[in-house]
């Protein structure tokens, strides 16, 4: 088996703070236009109905955001933590993209957060939407610096190295930036966010359509106008995923063959390539086992022709390799589950035409199983993108071994189980309490996530959270 | 590849605002946190959490920006610093998780079981926070062992007397900024309680900063170099002098029921004092006693490029920082009487 190293461990430990961290703000992008839009439709239509369902999420969001935050926290000095020398080095081009995150994006979005959540009565409904408006921009833009960073580490382009010490120097802000695979990341992250959303809103429609129909009661209006906004999302955005998966695949072609190699577990560069279907690549041998392969797919698929070139990991030097063992896999279940949205979307279009979207037992069923797979699906695709991008932190210039701090074994092993304990304590805990809110039903004149503001609960005066419910409050004013 | 002179030292200047910004704002959130200690009312805590719950967030999110700002600007003092304080900063850190959690978690706990272990995670959280900011503090002033661009000490460096002693002093001071803020966001019976024990924190406090004057110059000869020599003397001595103005000051606020805000505007002023008074000790160092703004900075490209973004936008973010305060200004508990 493989010994266990500090460089291991600390890959590890990055490994899984990002991977909790990578779920919560994508929860927060797509939720907080989801809330955005449904706030619009409240001014405009003065339906209690989108309210209700804003004020139903909002208190989801506020659980989800804050988890966010802290997990985010840990990032910014995980960097120096556990990668000093990749700080040191790259930190002179990668250390300004998050700072201009935490000034354009975290500031904005922290800063209108407490009136989104706290400030309904005290500025009106119109700065209340702009605020809610200005936290999903928030969210948005800093998805565009992160994925500008990341992005950079897989393609990176405008920057000499300083020749006595090793270090970035950058060159050109704007290749930096809009570096070659930027937009495609920008474009397949983004909608994965809105997709993962879309799938957990639909999924929580379809848990409370089926608890009505168990029920023998007809369902709500607001859990119908969750389920249908839901379904259309997932219908418009599957397949438009698929396309921009696809783009993203030609951009690593092009900028990152191995990464490409490791994913199709091809061990010979050639033309007219078959696609392996299944298989297991095995990286001592240098040869996928048990392959199932449809002859000229693979070419088709990525060079959209038959008889063109597709690499192969043998193109590569031993050391130069990704783990196409992983690598292979989580991209497979991926695109797996890529294809299951797009069914979702289909059976979901295919039921309203039948008339039975509201009353499809199995629409329902599908619907509430897939409700986690967007996530999933974004922890497959996060990892074939980072583990296909080894052993470089930054590819081709920059190997992971030379990244690592000299922090020893043992130390790293320590902080390691206590964060171990601490994310499953804290968003285990965080996680239930989002599936609970979920579980319960949206009300006519849901209550908002300041209910328990003390002015309510503590006050001589009987408040909204005793007697009259937010949502009509406002209604009222 | 050389630096203009001033790059750095504009840097210099807006890392130390940003830090100064974390201390005083999210100072208080960690100290009411702390408060929990001895306010048991279940009431009163909701008070105490909600008169920083719209804002909390952005608070927090001064330590990002500098973290980031260390990262891309003094990229030497981010990856030497990070790893000879790994201990204290992995505390910290997962201190800062329990206590930010807590914030939405306590209210939404099923039970009271539940509830009661969000409450203590926040005093806890907050507490450790606070206590290991001050370690991390202390041991930077004590000096950090550098060599060829590394951290070249052990894993236990950080840990000594004085940096405890730190610990424990932002830890009290920390409580008393908390204790203030209370005396001035809210009223009745919690408001008394918040003066009762502002008062002993206070003393603590006082005394903190008097040892931790005296201890720092027995830790590294240079540090006194701006202090004691005429006439730069004179530059400095209104440091000290302006504590302990603001010390006589608090000291009449505190015991006059009339006045709410003063008690912490003085406490304030006194992080402001001491921050100064640290910044000269430790110029121009930013890794004492071996590295330098100048050593430590990334290349021009990197420093002038994120100086127009931060010229422009630290101003915007303060604005609408200010906007969110006054969004929920006065007094919390007594927002039904206004309708």
């Amino acid at each position: 088996m493989v010994a266990v190293t500090a460089l291991g461990l600390a890959r590890c430990q990055f490994a899984f703070t990002v991977a909790f961290h990578i779920l919560f703000p994508s929860f927060s992008i797509g939720l907080a236009a989801y809330l955005a839009v449904l706030e619009g439709l409240w001014l405009k239509t003065g339906r209690q109905v989108f309210f209700d369902l804003f004020q139903y999420w909002l208190k989801i969001f506020a659980i989800g955001f804050s988890m966010g935050v802290v997990s985010g926290l840990v990032m910014s000095y995980e960097f120096g933590t556990n990668w000093a020398p990749f700080a040191d080095k790259a930190g002179s081009v990668l250390g300004p993209l998050l700072a201009y995150e935490v000034m354009t994006a975290f500031f904005l979005e922290a800063g209108f957060l407490g009136v989104m959540l706290f400030g309904m009565r005290r500025v009106g409904r119109g700065l209340h939407f702009t605020a809610t408006c200005l936290v999903s921009l928030g969210t948005l833009i800093s998805m565009s610096w992160i994925l500008a960073s990341n992005s950079w580490m897989q393609t990176p382009q405008g920057y000499a190295i300083d020749p006595h010490t090793g270090r970035f120097v950058p060159t050109d802000w704007l290749k930096i930036v809009f570096n070659p695979s930027f937009p495609y990341r920008l474009v397949h992250m983004g909608m994965a966010a809105f997709l993962s959303v879309a799938l957990v809103v639909g999924g929580t429609g379809a848990f409370h359509l089926l608890r009505a129909a168990r029920k023998g009661k007809p369902p709500t209006e607001a859990v119908r106008v969750m389920f249908s906004m839901a379904m259309w999302m997932i219908l418009v955005t599957a397949p438009l995923q698929i396309l921009a998966g696809d783009a993203q695949g030609l951009n690593t072609l092009r900028y990152q063959p191995a990464k490409i190699a490791a994913m199709e577990g091809d061990w010979t560069g050639e033309g007219r390539a078959p696609e392996i279907l299944f298989g297991i690549p095995n990286m001592q041998t240098e040869r996928t086992d048990d392959a199932v392969a449809v002859p000229l797919l693979g070419s088709l698929i990525l060079t959209h022709s038959l008889d063109g070139r597709v690499p192969g990991l043998k193109d590569f030097a031993p050391r130069d390799r990704p783990n196409a063992t992983i690598v292979f896999f989580s991209f497979r279940l991926m695109v797996g589950l890529a294809l299951l949205m797009l069914l979702l979307g289909a059976t979901g279009i295919f039921m309203r035409w039948r008339r039975r979207f509201y009353d499809s037992k199995a629409l329902h069923r599908f619907a509430l199983s897939m409700a986690p797979a967007g996530f999933l699906a974004l922890l497959c695709g996060w990892v074939t993108t980072e583990v296909g991008r080894q052993p470089y932190t930054i590819y081709g210039v920059l190997r992971t071994a030379q990244s690592v701090s000299p922090i020893a074994l043992p130390g790293i092993a320590t902080s390691m189980v206590f964060f171990v304990v601490v994310y499953f304590i804290v968003f285990g805990a965080g996680i239930a309490m989002l599936l609970r809110m979920m579980g319960g039903e949206p009300q006519p004149g849901e209550p908002g996530p300041n209910v328990r503001e003390p002015t309510r609960t503590a006050g001589t005066h009987p408040g909204p959270a005793q007697g009259r419910p937010v949502g009509q409050a406002v209604r009222l004013e | 590849m050389s630096s203009p002179h001033w790059l750095p030292i504009a840097w210099a200047g807006i890392a130390a605002f940003t830090v100064l910004a974390y201390i005083v704002l999210d100072g208080f959130d960690l100290g009411l946190g702390m408060l929990f200690l001895v306010e048991k009312d279940p009431r009163h805590r909701d008070i105490m959490v909600n008169t920083v719950a719209p804002v909390w967030d952005g608070n927090e999110t001064w330590l990002v920006l500098g973290g980031a700002c260390l990262y891309g600007v003094f990229p030497l003092a981010y990856s030497t610093l990070l790893p000879a304080l790994y201990p204290p900063i992995i505390a910290m850190l997962l201190a800062l998780i329990f206590r930010g959690v807590a914030f939405e978690f306590r209210f939404k706990a099923h039970s009271s079981r539940a509830r009661s272990f969000w409450d203590l995670a926040f005093m806890c959280g907050s507490t450790v926070a606070a206590a290991t900011q001050g370690v991390i503090l202390g041991a930077l002033i004590q000096g950090i062992k550098v060599q060829d661009d590394h951290y070249a000490g052990g894993w236990f460096d950080w840990l000594t007397p004085f940096s405890l002693f730190c610990g424990l002093a932002v830890t009290i001071g920390y409580a008393l900024l908390g204790a203030c803020w209370l005396v001035w966001r809210t009223e009745g019976e919690l408001q008394t309680r918040a003066r009762g024990v502002a008062r002993p924190l206070a003393a603590v406090t006082i005394v903190c900063i008097v040892v931790v004057s005296l201890w720092t110059p027995a830790l590294q000869r240079e540090y006194l170099r701006h202090w004691d020599v005429w006439p730069r003397m004179l530059y400095v001595a209104p440091v000290p002098v302006l504590v302990g103005a603001l010390v006589l000051i608090f000291w009449r606020a505190i015991a006059d029921d009339t006045r709410h805000l003063t008690p912490f505007l003085c406490v304030l002023g006194w992080f402001f004092l001491c921050f100064t008074g640290l910044g000269i000790s430790i110029w121009p160092w930013i890794v004492p006693p071996s590295i330098d703004i100048w050593q430590a900075s990334s290349p021009p490209a990197s420093q002038s490029f994120l100086l127009v973004g931060a010229v422009v936008l630290i101003p915007t973010v303060l604005a609408y920082t200010a906007y969110a305060y006054w969004v929920f200004r006065g007094k919390v508990g007594h927002e039904l009487h206004d309708h």
